[in-house]
């Protein structure tokens, strides 16, 4: 850094209450949950305690012990095996619904930033009237129309997540478009694509992923809400939301089949929604020069 | 008239303030009230005015990146001021800007080799490099900095690489916005002599903006002194350096700080005594000012300046 941008620097208000440490840790954190739930969701591609389609009536409802860590539920499945293999729709839905939302999201989002400020306008309130329309509502329509699945509700939840990366993205881009690298670009004689895909984008890409962070951490709670309500995961796919729904009426027998998937989801959310605030402090320009 | 590179008549530019009111319009600023003036193919013009004066509009206007409200703007004889951006692009080839702010006009997230070939891509232009290379060493850059990012460069180094970037489809027209008003006093000179030698070598057109002085003098033959709007007082540095005639360029003059006298190692009391008495001379043309100011409220026009020092564009030109 050079001496006319530390004397900028030093008139700045002082970087909000954390510290460059605080968000070292809530990123430390936050990733760590993340990548915990990523490689339990791996590994049970090749291995898993138990194989969770295997119906064992001899052993339901166990208890915790040696064999089965977190006990079986009512069909004397291992509970272990069904949160790992359960991870995998978790993250399999995150990762659709938040591609789904970022792919049509983010330009949107940069489309109504570049074009004439009227336009933009009506782009932002067609955009408020889906943000405004419930993502449940949303689900159970494409549920009726298309039927129950996983990818049902991925559409659902990545339909009803564009909004908010439009938004986003489209007060970032509107900076973008202020800077004068961007007039730079417009007086090298550049088209309003190529400025659109050489300086708005990766100049707004920080936003995106701590945008794209918060939004697993969202989808993770819908997938979990529409597989309870018997909107997501089909009986026979193992899914968090899913096993709250059927641990459901043994809730004073065997409370803990709601308690682990439970924990699971919170955890879960809990880790996104950190590494979301992490990265989004990793990125602000007042804490840069401590990096 | 083939010597005049920009020719700018009786150019408007109204802004629309948002709207407070849902009942009333927005109340309308007046950024440019009518602004004339001609700038000979080889010449070095310089445009001075405090802040908030419609200079940058101004430069916009030229450059093709805003359209004026009402008047007329010819760059190499070709009308503007009514053509969209896609039809611009020959102006692109023929004028080029550097900008103010070292920082933010070079995007952070792009190589300086990119940056600088930017207009030539722009234009279809590839495998630029070894242009890129030549650019950096014209502006006295290392050829290894063309893979370095610009945030790696100081504030006057990053000045270079834009003064790099706008030479690069090689203009004929090089139009500054305050290119070192950001930078430390001690590099301003470096700068400016650089563009000076530029300037000289490929026997640019230069137009130069700045709130300062001083520094239009170090680099310019002919000044435009503008004022809310307007162009008060127009004609060769010296003499509207010398002997201003308008009080608002009176004003300018004595406000502004020695770049010279500071080079010429002055010591801090001097240059601070010095300040003080330009503080008393520009507060007695203000209170001067004052009066002019309330005299032209019958007459709306400025304190019209004397022939010798004007070159008033002819208003039948065609």
């Amino acid at each position: 850094m050079n001496r006319l941008s530390r004397g900028a620097e030093a008139v700045m208000p002082p970087p909000g209450r954390r510290s460059r440490a605080g968000v070292e840790a809530t990123l430390l954190v936050g990733g760590g949950i993340v990548a915990a739930i990523t490689v339990l969701a791996l590994v049970s591609l090749v291995w898993t305690p138990y194989d969770v389609g295997e119906i064992n009536a001899t052993e339901r409802l166990a208890t915790s012990s040696a064999r089965h860590w977190l006990g079986t539920d009512k069909f004397g499945r291992d509970v272990v095996s069904l949160l790992m293999v359960g991870s995998r729709t978790t993250l399999l839905v995150g990762l659709v619904s938040v591609g789904v939302a970022a792919v049509i999201g983010v330009p949107l989002g940069i489309l109504a930033a570049m074009v004439p400020k009227w336009w933009g306008e009506v782009l932002m309130r067609a955009n408020d009237l889906l943000l405004a329309f419930p993502a449940l509502l949303l689900a159970i329509m494409l549920t009726a129309v298309h039927g129950q699945g996983v990818v049902t509700a991925m559409i659902a939840i990545g339909i009803s997540s564009i909004p908010s990366f439009a938004r986003v993205v489209r007060s970032g881009a509107i900076g973008v478009m202020k800077t004068e690298y961007v007039v730079a670009a417009r007086a090298a004689g550049r088209r309003p694509i190529a400025i659109a895909l050489r300086h708005v984008l990766p100049n707004v890409g920080s936003l995106v992923i701590v945008q794209a962070s918060v939004s697993f951490a969202i989808a993770v709670l819908a997938e979990a809400a529409l597989s309870y309500l018997g909107l997501g995961a089909p009986p026979g796919t193992p899914s968090w939301g899913r096993m709250l729904q059927e641990g459901q009426e043994l809730l004073f027998v065997a409370p803990r089949l709601e308690v682990f998937p439970g924990v699971a989801i919170a955890l879960a959310v809990l880790g996104f929604n950190l590494l979301g605030d992490g990265l989004r402090d990793h990125f602000d320009p007042r804490l840069e020069d401590r990096r | 008239m083939t010597d005049v590179a920009i020719s700018v008549r009786d150019v408007v530019r109204d802004y629309r303030r948002p709207r407070t009111s849902l009942t009333k319009p927005g109340s309308v600023v007046h950024a440019l009230r009518g602004v004339s003036f001609d700038v000979a193919r080889g010449q070095r013009f310089g445009i001075v005015g405090e802040s908030g004066c419609g200079k940058s509009t101004l430069l916009r206007i030229i450059a093709g990146l805003d359209q004026p409200t009402s008047g007329s703007v010819q760059v190499g004889g070709v009308e503007i001021s009514r053509l969209p951006e896609r039809r611009l692009r020959f102006l692109r080839a023929q004028l080029q800007l550097v900008f103010q702010d070292p920082m933010g006009s070079l995007d952070p997230r792009m190589r300086v080799r990119d940056i600088i070939a930017e207009p030539l891509v722009a234009q279809g232009h590839r495998d630029n490099i070894s242009r890129v290379h030549e650019l950096l060493d014209a502006v006295g850059l290392q050829p290894e900095a063309a893979d370095r990012f610009p945030h790696q460069f100081s504030g006057g180094q990053r000045q270079r690489i834009s003064i790099a970037r706008a030479l690069a489809p090689d203009p004929r027209i090089l139009v500054a916005d305050e290119p070192v008003s950001a930078l430390d006093v001690s590099v301003r000179a470096q700068v400016l002599n650089l563009l000076d030698e530029l300037v000289q070598r490929l026997s640019l057109t230069l137009v130069f903006v700045s709130h300062d002085l001083s520094v239009v003098r170090h680099v310019c033959d002919t000044v435009a002194v503008m004022s809310r709007g307007e162009i008060v007082e127009m004609g060769p540095i010296g003499d509207v350096y010398d002997t201003p005639a308008h009080p608002y360029s009176r004003q300018l003059v004595a406000a502004a700080p020695r770049l010279q006298a500071a080079l010429a190692g002055r010591t801090a009391a001097v240059l601070a005594a010095e300040t003080l008495a330009a503080r008393a001379l520009s507060s007695n043309a203000s209170s001067r000012n004052a009066v002019s100011r309330n005299a032209a409220d019958s007459d709306p026009k400025p304190t019209p300046p004397t022939p010798e020092q004007t070159t008033p564009p002819p208003k039948d030109a065609p």
